[in-house]
């Protein structure tokens, strides 16, 4: 059998364009995360950004406004969030659950006129050079700059925890909010941010899935992808790097199901669709269970309301 | 001026009055919603809230709803109590339809008195395996519970579409993806003549009795709240953790392993692929409102129910999308969480007196 090496780089960057959504996401929620909130909305996030792309798009048919207005779209509904949780204390779980049911209901809401009406194409970057290298052009070139931004965050955001000011002060105030209160830091301000910037994230995750990786308007075309991208952040062990990993392997867990249909592989459609969450939860268990590992790691003040006297 | 204080302790009255003020400005907000999309606002709440249960076969149909809902949150409340995070009823439902229709289908043929109680068990059973599975993972592996519980979801619902496409699909169905129809004797008697409300409403009473009976007069339900408050006390103290995580699990999913049965042994009487439109996740949002008390969790699933019924005729008579169901779900767990501040916080005006 003689395997065509440009097909294995076909094969390559279409898992690669299946992880975009999901590293995007994932190193939203873990800046989020970093500095102490678990923000569950992700998969509502995601949404809105998804159907605002869209509508966007189909509406002034610039791509610019459609993309930035997904992210400020992401922003606006992490809004709700970051007021109910960092100003009204409310419980982390329950806000980001109901950020999820609502941020489904308004997207089909609003997405209604929406759809059946087709995408618009989006332009990719280095089209000539798409047939210079065997193997490797299919995944270096001819991809949208959402792709090589997607590919690019996790490094800049590891850079940004590790060498930046500003990111040495996320991870302090995660994981000791008290301390990091009587250096003068003010924690609401911080963690405000850094829902805010998750929201733009999520909100970019689905405007790439609505407008550039199939670009129409389903109902619930997340599917559970924000979920995914939950705990991929778990996977990583709140290490960026590590998302770029998992994001890989969920992508290809997704591509091999075509690939294995179309080979004619007689294993039910629905088990290779259960495959993702099958092997989420698998994985959840193999790195849970070295607590140490998962506590070193985890910020500390995950998912814990901070309330300062004054 | 007005100053933010906060309180000594929580004020009970507050505590349940909350949720109503929750639901006012629920409507307020709905209202604004429907007024900027273009629809006169009282009219969409009327047709919304009102027009659904204005008859006999509405509130029959308000009932049919509430029950699932109920039951659900019911079983949830005893792992929210305790602080355990099972997001999966949903999940735990289908698996419960699943095992009760597997079992109704062995007697499809057949009569009898003694089927119905085996499938409605086979329902409950299906709905602690299922749930026991983040159980498990939580207490031995120290896996998080949302996460394992909210996947699980996905694969249930796979597993049920696999088997009503293809092993247990109906053999003269025309490939129709459901199941046989489930013989009399395997289903929920109706209660009325003409109306769907059926015999499950039972089963949500009874674990709304059953639970209050828990939570307020047993040990357990001591021990529930103690760890609910603080684990670190709930440790001091010697409670066996792990055993309580897995209990508290198990009565939830047989209690959304019922809600499965009563969804496909009642009007459907088949397996198909939607056995629920989302209740589990639904009464995640009712046991919050009803503030896990069981007495409060029927009022909450009674309004809640309303928005399902409310997104139907306000589709059909309005063209409303049906999903404006789900926007109210999301917009009263929004406002019960913020209405909360009132319980730890309270204002105190200070007079500007020279």
């Amino acid at each position: 059998m003689i395997i065509d090496v440009n097909f294995v780089g076909l094969i390559i960057a279409s898992i690669m364009a299946s992880a975009v959504p999901l590293i995007l996401a994932s190193c939203g929620e873990l800046i989020t995360e970093r500095s102490g909130v678990l923000n569950l909305g992700v998969e509502g996030m995601m949404i809105i950004g998804a159907i605002s792309g869209f509508a966007l798009m189909t509406v002034t048919g610039n791509l610019i406004i459609a993309v930035f207005g997904a992210m400020l779209a992401g922003v606006l509904i992490s809004t709700i969030f970051a007021f109910l949780t960092q100003t009204l204390i409310t419980n982390h779980v329950a806000t980001g659950l109901a950020l999820t049911i609502f941020g489904i209901g308004i997207s089909a809401m609003i997405g209604k006129n929406f759809v059946g009406i087709p995408g618009k194409e989006f332009p990719i970057l280095f089209e000539s050079l798409k047939d210079t290298i065997p193997l490797l052009s299919p995944i270096l070139f001819g991809h949208s700059i959402v792709f090589y931004f997607a590919f690019a965050l996790p490094f800049i955001t590891s850079y940004f925890l590790k060498k930046t000011k500003i990111g040495l002060i996320v991870r302090a105030v995660g994981d000791s909010p008290e301390s990091a209160s009587n250096q003068g830091i003010n924690v609401k301000l911080v963690r405000y941010a850094c829902i805010l910037y998750g929201g733009a994230m999520c909100g970019l995750a689905g405007a790439y899935l609505s407008m550039i990786y199939t670009p129409q308007w389903i109902e619930n075309m997340t599917g559970g992808r924000g979920w995914i991208a939950l705990a991929l952040v778990v996977f990583s062990t709140w290490n960026p790097i590590k998302i770029l990993i998992g994001a890989m392997i969920f992508g290809g867990l997704t591509i091999i199901q075509f690939h294995m249909q179309a080979v004619g592989v007689r294993i039910p459609v629905q088990f290779l669709t259960a495959l993702p969450y099958i092997v989420t939860i698998i994985v959840l268990v193999v790195i849970s269970r070295d607590s140490r590992k998962i506590r070193l790691s985890t910020p500390s003040s995950l998912g814990k309301s901070f309330y300062k006297d004054n | 001026m007005i100053k933010i204080v906060k309180r000594d302790q929580p004020s009970r009255a507050i505590f349940f009055l909350t949720p109503v003020l929750a639901i006012f400005l629920t409507l307020v907000a709905g209202g604004l919603i429907f007024y900027i999309l273009g629809f006169k606002p009282f009219e969409a709440l009327k047709f919304f809230f009102i027009v659904p249960i204005a008859d006999k076969y509405g509130f029959s149909e308000l009932l049919l709803k509430a029950t699932p809902l109920c039951l659900i949150a019911i079983g949830l409340s005893f792992c929210f109590k305790s602080n355990n995070w099972n997001i999966g009823a949903e999940g735990q439902l289908t698996f419960g339809a699943i095992v009760s229709g597997g079992v109704a289908l062995l007697f499809y043929e057949q009569q009898g008195f003694y089927i119905l109680p085996i499938v409605i068990l086979a329902g409950a059973i299906g709905g602690m395996l299922y749930a026991s599975i983040p159980a498990i993972l939580k207490t031995y592996f120290n896996t998080n519970e949302i996460l394992v519980s909210l996947m699980l979801v996905y694969v249930s619902k796979l597993i049920l579409d696999y088997l009503v496409v293809g092993p247990w699909s109906n053999p003269e169905g025309f490939n129709f993806p459901e199941t046989r129809q489930f013989s009399d004797s395997a289903r929920l008697p109706l209660l009325f003549e003409g109306l769907r409300i059926h015999a499950g409403i039972f089963l949500a009473l009874a674990a709304v009795v059953i639970s209050w009976f828990v939570f307020y007069k047993t040990y357990l339900g001591f021990q529930m709240k103690v760890s609910g408050f603080s684990l670190k006390t709930a440790k001091y103290a010697g409670y066996k953790g792990k055993k309580m995580i897995i209990l508290v699990f198990l009565i939830s999913g047989a209690c959304a392993g019922l809600a499965g049965v009563g969804e496909i042994t009642g009007p459907i009487g088949q397996l198909h692929r939607e056995v629920s439109p989302d209740y589990g996740f639904t009464a995640i949002i009712v046991a919050f409102l009803g503030r896990l008390h069981p007495v409060g969790i029927i009022f909450a699933s009674l309004v809640v129910a309303i928005t399902y019924l409310g997104a139907e005729t306000a589709q059909i008579f309005m063209q409303i999308p049906k999903y404006t169901g789900q926007v109210f779900q999301g917009m009263i767990l929004f406002f019960l969480l913020a209405s909360d501040y009132l319980l730890f916080f309270k204002f105190k005006f200070i007079g500007s007196k020279k």
